[in-house]
This record gives structure tokens, C-alpha cells and sequence, in this order.
């Protein structure tokens, strides 16, 4: 085994962890607005596929998106100062929780309408494909996202053209308050693979290493035969579906047994077992990334608000526009400009 | 100067533009082997190969979708809707997607894509397959709308668009096709957001686009026949909208007609209205006056048909109406 990939990835993971427990704390003091879904308990997915594939393969993420965001990208400064909406954020703060980006880093997006991203990556994949290039899309999306006439489009073009796309469905049971059984037809979403047809993998989503081993087959396929698969993670979200639901519909036992198989705990575990580290050597990985959420927070708490003359910015590019001292046009000329 | 067809000019556009750039390709039903539902883009499957003139399934949210990740990492797609009846299956690509990406990513994200094809009401189509929905575009911040009435226009507008670095909404009138126009052999393109006035007059001023400039030209040609001069202007661009322009030719003729296909309700002529009130108010000596398509699901029967559609004789009695005559 790899020591330092072990070591990299619980650190990866518990930050994530750390990350998202401050957000939390953060919106109940009234800091972040708006919806803010929490990744806790899936962080095996979002490590182990990153660790997995090249830094020029392009990411395509949902509303659920700060686990992917802070594996593939990792500046948590941005991430927080997005959420708390202020101008150092990874979308200078028009996007918030569900929509963080980092083009540079090829994160292509956090998308909120369930479904709509999965034709945009299996179109990011078109493009490689069209200047022969041998990057891979990875399109992360949850079991929900499976009954979506988007999901099915943009598997069924990925198949017919053959493009270089993993689709990664992260089943964590529920949508929103809502058991897959009562919303899916099929038991397992990767069967759904075999209609169009396309190569299908179910893995444990609580198990870094297994996500890692499937994505990066799927990801030597995807470059060199340039085929599409769809990877269903078996896994479960610790929290409500977002901030503002308690999780009524979930029995104390079932979330009692799965938080039993927690991803970090499960990795912590093995990393013992197999001599890399000790408890306190987990333990300091740990607190370093305590004191770099707090950190985050210092930094989001202290950027600014963006300027409200940059309102109107970005809405189309407009190459005169760069050119010119923003922030000398007031607002009220910006306002009517900007309805012409 | 040759004349060419609406179709021809869009045809050439489209070449020229791949000739010169190997990021743009086509994509659509029906666009390569079959030579394109309306032909406009016969022949470009011979001259491109399969790679640049894409055939798709019928699957509009896929492919509009498809056509807006492969823009974002720096393609340049002409995604073609067989007609824009069917890009309502893709609304949700074009308004949540398309038009909020960039704002979204606070400006990281760059999207020169154009999604074309015929708009409006052809003969007997029936409610699905005739309407206009250059309002329901228009309406979204982050796209930019286009409606041309000539093969000129369509042909320098249609190359602009496909330089543009934003995603452009290209609205073709389905019955003009097959209308000839004069088109300058030399390479040309029109800016976005100019209007161009199509016929000059004093008297009354017509805002139209796309195929109702036909409707607002034969008007003026009637009309003229006993003094009365009517000034036509054709935006082109409706969004952004060259409503100074407007509001230049509103001062000198003080009255104006705004005449569209769409639906009156919370259309298109509703906002230019709204403008010139606010703008022109003191040099209106009528009520700005809409001529629309009437408030109703396109019926079949031709007769009906006849009646929804704001056709010659409505213009002719709107400038009747402003000029009080
Ligand atoms: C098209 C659309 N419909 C409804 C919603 C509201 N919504 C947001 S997330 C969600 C549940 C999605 O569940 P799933 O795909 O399983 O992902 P998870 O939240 O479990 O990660 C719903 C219904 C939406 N954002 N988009
Ligand atoms: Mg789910």
C-alpha cells in the first residue's frame, strides 16, 4: 500500500469533514444564506475519484458540490468566502454553496437543476474528443438525478457517440425526503446503463480505495477507447438533505448503522492496521485541518462584500467592457446600460 | 450584386464561418445526411465530413446541452432546432444554462455558442408548430436575440453570432427561406444591436422584425399610394435593442407601430412600447399602438388561421388608427 496516497487521502477526506461541519455552524450563525447541502458521509466518493484521474480531466458537479470542489481544487479560502458571499469567493460570490467553479482547475461547475449538467459534461467530453485530446469528464449527480429526461439524454448521446465521460451516480437513498424506493424503478441505478448501452460498475461509496481503483479503470478506458461509463456509488449522506431538513424520515438505527461505516472512520482504520500512521500522527492531519477551516473563516469574514458596481458584470463578456475602469461607472449608468 | 435566397445567405454564413475556424461545427437533427430539414445546410456534410456537421437524435436537452459543454471548454457550436417549437424541451439548457453560466462562475466561464433555426407560423401548422418565442428569449439577461427579415441581414448577423463570444439565440422566419435578396459578394458582417431603417417616412413610424417587415413593407408601399409615408424600422437584434434608433425616427414622425408575430401579452412590443413612453413621451402625439398576433393557441383551419395572423390590413388600420384618419 501506498503510504502517502493514505495519508493524502484521509487528509483530503477530513477536510472535507471539518469543512463542512464549520459551514454548518457558520449558517446557524447566520453567516452563509440561502440552501446549502452537505456532503458529510460521502467524502470516499468525491477523494477517491479525484485521486484517481489526471488534473486536466475536467469535473462536473451539483448543488451538493463543496466535497468535489475541495478535492479537485482545494483552496478552502475561496470555498468559505463563497459561502459567506463575498468578492474572494471561488465565484466571487454570485454563486454561493450550490454553484462554486474553478475554471482554471477544470471544476467546471456546481449546477442546482437536478439532471441539466449531464448532457454539459457529456458535451465537455465532446469536445476532447473533437480536437482529439486526452482528457476525460468526470459528472457526479445523485440516484435522484436517474429518473431526470436529461440524465437519460445525455447517457444516451454519451453512448452513441462514444465519448470519453464517467458518469458517477452517488446513491445515498434519499432524494431530498424521499426513498429511492418510492421514486426509482429499478433497485440498482446502474442497470439503467445497460439500455443504451454503456458500461456500468456498482462500488462501495464508502470505501475510498475501491472508488479509486473503479474510476481509474474507467478513466484508462475513457482515454484510450474513448467510452462512456456510469459508476453507481453505494453510499449515505450523514446530514439532512440540506440545512433546513431535520431528516425526520430517516429511523435513528438506519443512520446509527451507516454512520457506523463512515468513509474517514473506515480509511483511519486501515491506515492502522497497516502500520502508516498512528493515532496521534491521524490525529494531528486532523487538527491541521481544523486550524485551516478556522482560517478559511478568518479570511471569508474578512474579504469584502463585492462592490455593488460590479452588479451588471459578466452577464455577457464583453471585451470593451474589460477594458475599462469598473468601478468608475456608478451603478444607476451600469443599471441602464445593462437593460439596453 | 447577387441575389441569393434567406437560405442561401444563412447557408454561406455558416460555411464561411467553418471554413475559417475549425472550432465551429453544426449540430442538429437532420442536418447532414438528410442536407438539413429546411436544406439550410445542404451540401455542408459533403464539404465538412461527419466530425464538423453533426447529426443528432431527436434530443433537444441533450444536445443543446452537449453543444453548451463543448462551448464552454472553447468550441464554437451552431446547435440547429429543427424548429423553435422544439426548443422548449431545451428551455431549461438555454435559460438556466446557456444564459447563466458565466454570471453564475463570476465571468470564468466563456459560452460563443448560436442556436438557430425557423421561428413563427408557417400555413396550417397548427398551435405546436406555430409560434414565436423571440419574447420568451429576449426575456432572459444573458442572451443576446436575433431575428433578420432579409438574406443580407441574415447572412451578416449569422456571421456576427457565430463570432460572438456569448451565447446568441438566431430566430430564422420559416416562410422566408425561399425570399431573394440583393448580398454583396465580398465578406461582410452586421453588428448586433443595430437596427436598420428599412423603408424612410415621416408620417408614422413601424418597429418590425423578422417576417413582419414584409407585412410593414407592403403596408407602406398601400399607404403610399395616397401620401401617407411610413418609416420602417427592422432592430434586427432584439436583444440588445437599438431602440435609439426607435426613438430617433419616433421624434420625427411622433407616431409609432410596433408590429409582431408573438403574443400580445407581456410580448416583446410591450417592452418597446414601454420604452418609447418613457423615452419619446413628449414627442408622441398618438398612443404607441401594437399590432400582434391575436391572444390564442394557432388554430389549423386556414380561415382561422387567417385571423390570428397580424397580416397587411391590421398595419393599414393601425396607422389609420394613430393618425386619427
Ligand atoms: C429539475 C429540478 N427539480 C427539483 C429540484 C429540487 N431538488 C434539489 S435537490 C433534489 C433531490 C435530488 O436528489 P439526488 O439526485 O438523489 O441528489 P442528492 O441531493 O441526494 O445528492 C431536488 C428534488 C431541482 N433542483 N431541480
Ligand atoms: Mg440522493
Amino acid at each position: 500500500m501506498d503510504k502517502t496516497l493514505m495519508l493524502s487521502l484521509y487528509r483530503d477526506m477530513i477536510r472535507i469533514r471539518r469543512f463542512e461541519e464549520e459551514a454548518a455552524r457558520s449558517y446557524s450563525r447566520g453567516k452563509i444564506g440561502g440552501f446549502l447541502h452537505l456532503y458529510n458521509g460521502q467524502e470516499a466518493v468525491a477523494v477517491g475519484a479525484m485521486s484517481a484521474v489526471e488534473p486536466t480531466d475536467y469535473i462536473v458537479a451539483t448543488y451538493r458540490d463543496h466535497g468535489h470542489y475541495l478535492a479537485r481544487v482545494g483552496d478552502m479560502n475561496a470555498a468559505m468566502a463563497e459561502l459567506f458571499g463575498k468578492a474572494d469567493g471561488c465565484a466571487k460570490g454570485r454563486g454561493g454553496s450550490m454553484h462554486y467553479f474553478d475554471v482554471a482547475k477544470r471544476f467546471m461547475g456546481g449546477h442546482a437543476i437536478v439532471g441539466g449538467h449531464v448532457p454539459i459534461a457529456a458535451g465537455i467530453a465532446f469536445a476532447s474528443k473533437y480536437r482529439g485530446e486526452p482528457d476525460v469528464t468526470l459528472c457526479f449527480f445523485g440516484e435522484g438525478t436517474a429518473n431526470m429526461g436529461a440524465f437519460h439524454e445525455g447517457l444516451s448521446l454519451a453512448a452513441l457517440w462514444k465519448l470519453p465521460v464517467i458518469f458517477i451516480c452517488e446513491n445515498n437513498l434519499y432524494s431530498m425526503g424521499t426513498p429511492l424506493y418510492r421514486t426509482l424503478s429499478v433497485e440498482d441505478v446502474a442497470v439503467r446503463a445497460k439500455g443504451y448501452p454503456m458500461a456500468q460498475e456498482i462500488v462501495n461509496g464508502d470505501d475510498v480505495l475501491e472508488v479509486r481503483e473503479v474510476i481509474r479503470h474507467a478513466a484508462k478506458r475513457a482515454r484510450t477507447e474513448s467510452l462512456p461509463i456510469l459508476i453507481e456509488a453505494k453510499t449515505y449522506r450523514f446530514r439532512g438533505h440540506s440545512m433546513s431538513d431535520p431528516a425526520k424520515y430517516r429511523t435513528k438505527e438506519e443512520v446509527k448503522e451507516w454512520m457506523e461505516r463512515d468513509p474517514i472512520r473506515l480509511l483511519a482504520e486501515r491506515i492502522y492496521a497497516l502500520g502508516i500512521a498512528n493515532e496521534e500522527q491521524l490525529k494531528a492531519v486532523d487538527e491541521a485541518a481544523k486550524q485551516e477551516v478556522a482560517g478559511a473563516v478568518r479570511f471569508a469574514d474578512e474579504s469584502p462584500s463585492p462592490d455593488t458596481a460590479t452588479l451588471f458584470d459578466d452577464i455577457y463578456y464583453e471585451p470593451e467592457h474589460h477594458e475599462q475602469d469598473e468601478k468608475v461607472v456608478p451603478l444607476e449608468k451600469r443599471r441602464q446600460q445593462a437593460s439596453v | 450584386m447577387r441575389e441569393l435566397t434567406y437560405r442561401e445567405a444563412l447557408r454561406e454564413a455558416m460555411a464561411e464561418e467553418m471554413e475559417r475556424d475549425e472550432r465551429v461545427f453544426l449540430m442538429g437533427e437532420e442536418v447532414g445526411h438528410y442536407n438539413g430539414a429546411y436544406k439550410v445546410s445542404e451540401g455542408l456534410l459533403d464539404r465538412f465530413g461527419e466530425r464538423r456537421v453533426v447529426d443528432t437524435p431527436i434530443a433537444e436537452t441533450g444536445f443543446a446541452g452537449v453543444g453548451i459543454g463543448a462551448a464552454m471548454v472553447g468550441l464554437r457550436p451552431i446547435i440547429e432546432f429543427m424548429t423553435w417549437n422544439f426548443s422548449l424541451c431545451a428551455y431549461d439548457q438555454l435559460v438556466n444554462n446557456a444564459a447563466k453560466l458565466r454570471y453564475m462562475s463570476g465571468g470564468q466561464i466563456t459560452l460563443p455558442i448560436v442556436f438557430r433555426g425557423p421561428g413563427g407560423a408557417a400555413h396550417q401548422l397548427a398551435a405546436q408548430h406555430s409560434q414565436a418565442v423571440e419574447s420568451l428569449y429576449a426575456y432572459v439577461p444573458g442572451l443576446k436575440v436575433i431575428a433578420p427579415s432579409t438574406p443580407a441581414d441574415a447572412k451578416g448577423l449569422l456571421k456576427t453570432a457565430i463570432r460572438d463570444e456569448n451565447p446568441v439565440i438566431f430566430i430564422e422566419g420559416e416562410v422566408l427561406y425561399g425570399h431573394k435578396g440583393p448580398v454583396q459578394d465580398e465578406e461582410y458582417q452586421i453588428p448586433l444591436g443595430r437596427g436598420e431603417v428599412k423603408r424612410t417616412g415621416q408620417d408614422v413610424t413601424i418597429v418590425a422584425w423578422s417576417k413582419m417587415v414584409h407585412a410593414a413593407l407592403d403596408a407602406a408601399t398601400e399607404l403610399a399610394k395616397e401620401g401617407i409615408e411610413l418609416e420602417v424600422i427592422d432592430p434586427r437584434t432584439l436583444r440588445p435593442l437599438d431602440d435609439r434608433m426607435i426613438f430617433d425616427s419616433v421624434k420625427k414622425t411622433n407616431r409609432c407601430i410596433i408590429v409582431e408575430e408573438g403574443w400580445p401579452f407581456a410580448g416583446l412590443g410591450a417592452e418597446i412600447a414601454y420604452r418609447i413612453m418613457k423615452e419619446g413621451f413628449d414627442y408622441l402625439d398618438a398612443p404607441v399602438v401594437r399590432v400582434t398576433g391575436e391572444d390564442v393557441p394557432m388554430p389549423y383551419a386556414k380561415n382561422l388561421e387567417h385571423e390570428v395572423f397580424p397580416g397587411v390590413e391590421k398595419v393599414v388600420r393601425a396607422v389609420r388608427d394613430v393618425l386619427y384618419s
